[in-house]
């Protein structure tokens, strides 16, 4: 009852859609205030329905009802509680149902919230957020739908993948579908202008806390998936370069670029077009992202299923909407009306030049992404792009970009004096400069990254404050008038500092845990001890355990440092008996910064086992990094001035012309 | 200046920017591409010693042995050809003989592989697409294979 009960939810939700997708555009076209209003409320009434098809969907897993399809393939009734739930995302039809789920959320916020919108622009954009919609529906309805019974109910279901059995994945892709989904509501803002064929700083306005959410969900959830990675696959790494993982940073860098020309567009009426076009390619490329992931052209951990018919609707969906998508541009754009004036030199300069690598940047990432895909469609011939590729590319175009993001806050707009703004960063790079010098001696010149990185991270991250010491007159003034002057700094301001620095934490972490890791690998018998760069572990010997759904031989080791011990490390290996199944459990100890990582090998009859240990300097500040730049955008959103529906001062400030 | 200078500086930077990358795209796509080969191809192509690249296949039955230091020794086979690979270090969870893996390293002049990385899949239904593309391009996948890992996926 409860699977038909979702399935006719679903059904529901897209009959709500089709009527959302068709009757607000005659509504604005013909001027109709209700047929436009009623968007608003299909809006929230789908969501509701949608909801109502996830809620069910979740009951048939946590009550194990193996008589469906998706639950008995994915799910196991020893499972723990959270991992019954985390199951429902963790396959392709139910994360189809998590991603539907997210674009009528971000639908019904607009419809709910968006209340200083003009009646048009909001039925249109609403309009267009449905048909977006409505081909997802559809999809899951033909291909993919997660409430199909099976004939004879199993008694028991086959398990989630062991490797996704971790919480890890509870939080990862409902973060990252907010990221991915969330730039679907720019695209309909997008998509509505061009339809409009009007476009001004309000509408950037309009469309800058929508951005900035998804970025900000966007960040985190790449940082999770990359932290998930780092500990779940026991290889010690945490950026792979894979394709699954370039499908969500491409989305991040045009996201990025995008919430920055935004600025530009709502501050001087300026760069419009290209922000129209950031809007749309966003969200393309989150769409090529579910492609790749979803299609099953891809090998990886993402992928569920290899349906080639599913593939081929996504295909299609993805044809239609950035193809529709950039047809409409190609033809609406050049009507649209010029925008201001600017120097190359000026804080409108400055987000051009922030634009243009990170689109750069990303294209790059775009070519090795793609490029054996179609290679290989070509010719036959199979390869692979790998790190080095990317490092070759994408860092030496980051590189700039990083240097350059002090600077940028502290040019004027209009017409910026770079001389000005270097004089005012000396200090800083001079102190960039000393850390490089000290940690080039300490290094006694091993390695000439890591001086060099570090001295660029001090740079970003102490430059990124600038603005601010200036601004409230730190140590020039009394410090009881500095810290009235920083309160009453727009939280927008302390949102760029904190992001700025963010990406330069982030930045530092990697260059400390790739240019500092040490790592051993080998095999040895109870009571024998390896040491790494100061610490010492003792195997101390193999423990038999059992857990809900696995049993796992886990190896103990007590670990000191300089003699003193600090704790217990047991990596261990979890057979899975439902899909006998191996995994590997690496075990972690955090000091400080850096953190110890243990991974086991074969395990043998003999009692001897094989690790791999890895000591990581720094490397949680890749992570925290990426936690701080969502604080920073958080701060961002919770600025008065941007905040949705935001009363009165936003519509008066929208109702002057723009210049 | 005017409004045109201003977009020709523009446009001029944004191509200087692209030129870039251009070129570091292409000198990292010959540098740094690795070529994937079945054991056939590893064979047939006549590739030199020296060479990156991974290989694909199944883990020949029988031949997994393992050795001191954590050496481990064994053949990829696509059923027509078999490669014999070494490899130091800790092999996947999921490395079992019969079992798809692909093996990145250089081949000596031997024709043995030394491989420093060992792939496996990361879901026991599921065969990595390489493998099932040199198995079918040795005739060795049968069909009935594919609609079970087909239908599994469902």
């Amino acid at each position: 009852m409860i699977p038909e009960l979702g399935h006719y939810a679903l059904v529901l939700a897209l009959t709500l859609g089709l009527i959302q997708a068709i009757a607000p555009i005659i509504g604005a076209r013909a001027h109709d205030a209700s047929l436009m209003q009623l968007a608003s409320s299909t809006a929230v009434v789908q969501f509701a329905f949608v909801g109502l098809a996830f809620l069910a969907l979740v009951v048939c897993y946590v009550t194990s009802d193996f008589s469906v399809a998706t639950v008995y393939e994915n799910s196991h009734s020893m499972m723990p509680l959270i991992y019954k739930i985390t199951s429902v995302w963790g396959n392709h039809e139910g994360s189809m149902l998590l991603w539907v789920l997210i674009l009528s959320l971000f639908g019904a916020l607009v419809g709910g919230f968006g209340k200083n919108l003009p009646s048009a622009l909001k039925a249109r954009v609403l309009a267009v957020q449905s048909w977006i919609a409505c081909s997802f529906y559809l999809f899951i309805l033909f291909t993919s739908n997660p409430f199909l019974r099976l004939a004879q109910a199993p008694f028991e279901g086959r398990d989630l993948n062991p490797i996704l059995q971790d919480i890890g994945l509870a939080i990862h892709p409902p973060l990252l579908y907010l990221g991915y989904v969330g730039f679907s509501i720019t695209f309909s803002f997008a998509i509505a202008a061009l339809i409009e064929g009007r476009i001004d700083a309000a509408w950037a306005r309009w469309v800058r806390p929508w951005t900035l959410a998804a970025w900000m969900f966007l960040t985190v959830g790449i940082a999770m998936g990359s932290y998930w990675a780092y500990y779940e696959l026991g290889w010690g790494g945490f950026w792979f370069w894979d394709p699954v993982e370039n499908a969500s940073l491409m989305p991040w860098l045009v996201g990025t670029a995008l919430l920055h020309s935004a600025v530009v567009m709502e501050k001087r009426n300026a760069l419009k077009i290209w922000t129209l076009l950031l809007a749309i390619l966003a969200f393309s490329l989150s769409l090529i992202g579910t492609f790749l992931v979803r299609s099953g052209v891809l090998t990886s951990v993402h992928t569920f299923a290899n349906d080639p018919a599913r593939g081929v609707f996504i295909l299609a969906i993805l044809v239609l909407f950035i193809g529709g998508g950039l047809t409409l541009f190609a033809w609406r754009a050049p009507m649209l009306k010029q925008g201001g004036l600017f120097a190359p030199i000026s804080r409108e300069g400055a987000l051009v030049f922030n634009n243009l690598f990170l689109t750069t940047a990303c294209l790059t990432v775009f070519v090795g992404t793609l490029y054996p895909l179609t290679l290989e469609a070509v010719t036959g011939e199979k390869i692979s792009v790998g790190a080095p590729f990317f490092n070759l590319t994408f860092v030496p175009l980051f590189i700039p970009l990083l240097f350059a993001m002090p600077f940028g806050p502290l040019m004027a707009w209009k017409r910026g004096d770079i001389l000005g703004v270097a004089q005012r960063l000396i200090t800083v790079l001079g102190l960039g400069m000393i850390v490089m010098a000290v940690t080039f001696v300490s290094e006694a010149g091993r390695s000439v990254m890591a001086p060099f990185g570090i001295g660029l991270a001090t740079f970003v991250m102490v430059g990124a404050f600038i603005d601010i010491v200036e601004r409230i007159g730190l140590f020039r003034l009394s410090f009881s008038v500095s810290r009235q002057r920083a309160v009453g700094l727009p939280r927008s301001v302390w949102g760029t500092a904190l992001a700025h620095f963010g990406i330069a934490v982030t930045f530092l972490g990697v260059v400390g845990a790739s240019t500092w890791a040490s790592e051993l690998i080998v095999a040895l018998k109870p009571t024998q001890t390896i040491s790494l760069s100061g610490y010492e572990l003792v195997f101390d010997g193999l423990v038999q355990r059992f857990g809900p759904n696995y049993r796992e031989a886990a190896a103990k080791f007590t670990v000191s440092e300089a003699g003193v011990p600090v704790g217990v490390m047991e990596p261990s290996k979890r057979t899975f008996t439902t899909r006998a199944t191996t995994t590997t459990e690496a075990a972690l100890m955090t000091r400080g910064l850096s953190q110890l990582y243990l991974s086991l090998g074969d395990v043998n009859d003999d009692g001897s086992v094989s690790v791999r240990l890895y000591r990581k300097p720094m490397v949680l500040l890749i992570w925290l990094g990426a936690v701080v730049m969502a604080l920073g955008g958080a701060l961002s959103l919770s600025d008065r001035r941007l905040r949705i529906g935001a009363p009165k001062p936003a519509a008066k400030r929208v109702a002057q012309p723009a210049e | 200046m005017t409004r045109k200078q201003r977009r020709l500086v523009l446009i001029g930077a944004s191509l200087g920017v692209l030129a870039i990358a251009a070129a570091l795209v292409l000198s990292a796509l010959r540098d740094s591409i690795l070529f994937f080969n079945s054991p056939t191809d590893v064979v047939e192509k006549h590739l030199a010693p020296g060479t990156r690249m991974r290989v694909g296949g199944l883990v020949k039955p029988g031949s997994v042995e393992r050795g001191d230091n954590l050496l481990v020794r064994f053949a990829v086979t696509d059923g027509k050809t078999d490669i014999a690979v070494h490899y130091r270090g800790i092999v996947p969870d999921l490395f079992r003989e019969g079992q798809g893996v692909v093996a990145e390293g250089k081949l000596e002049p031997s024709g043995m592989l030394a491989a420093d990385t060992v792939l496996a899949k990361h879901d026991e239904r599921y065969m990595p697409r390489e493998v099932v593309d040199a198995l079918k391009k040795s005739g060795r996948w049968q069909e009935g294979e594919a609609k079970s890992a087909g239908s599994a996926a469902k």
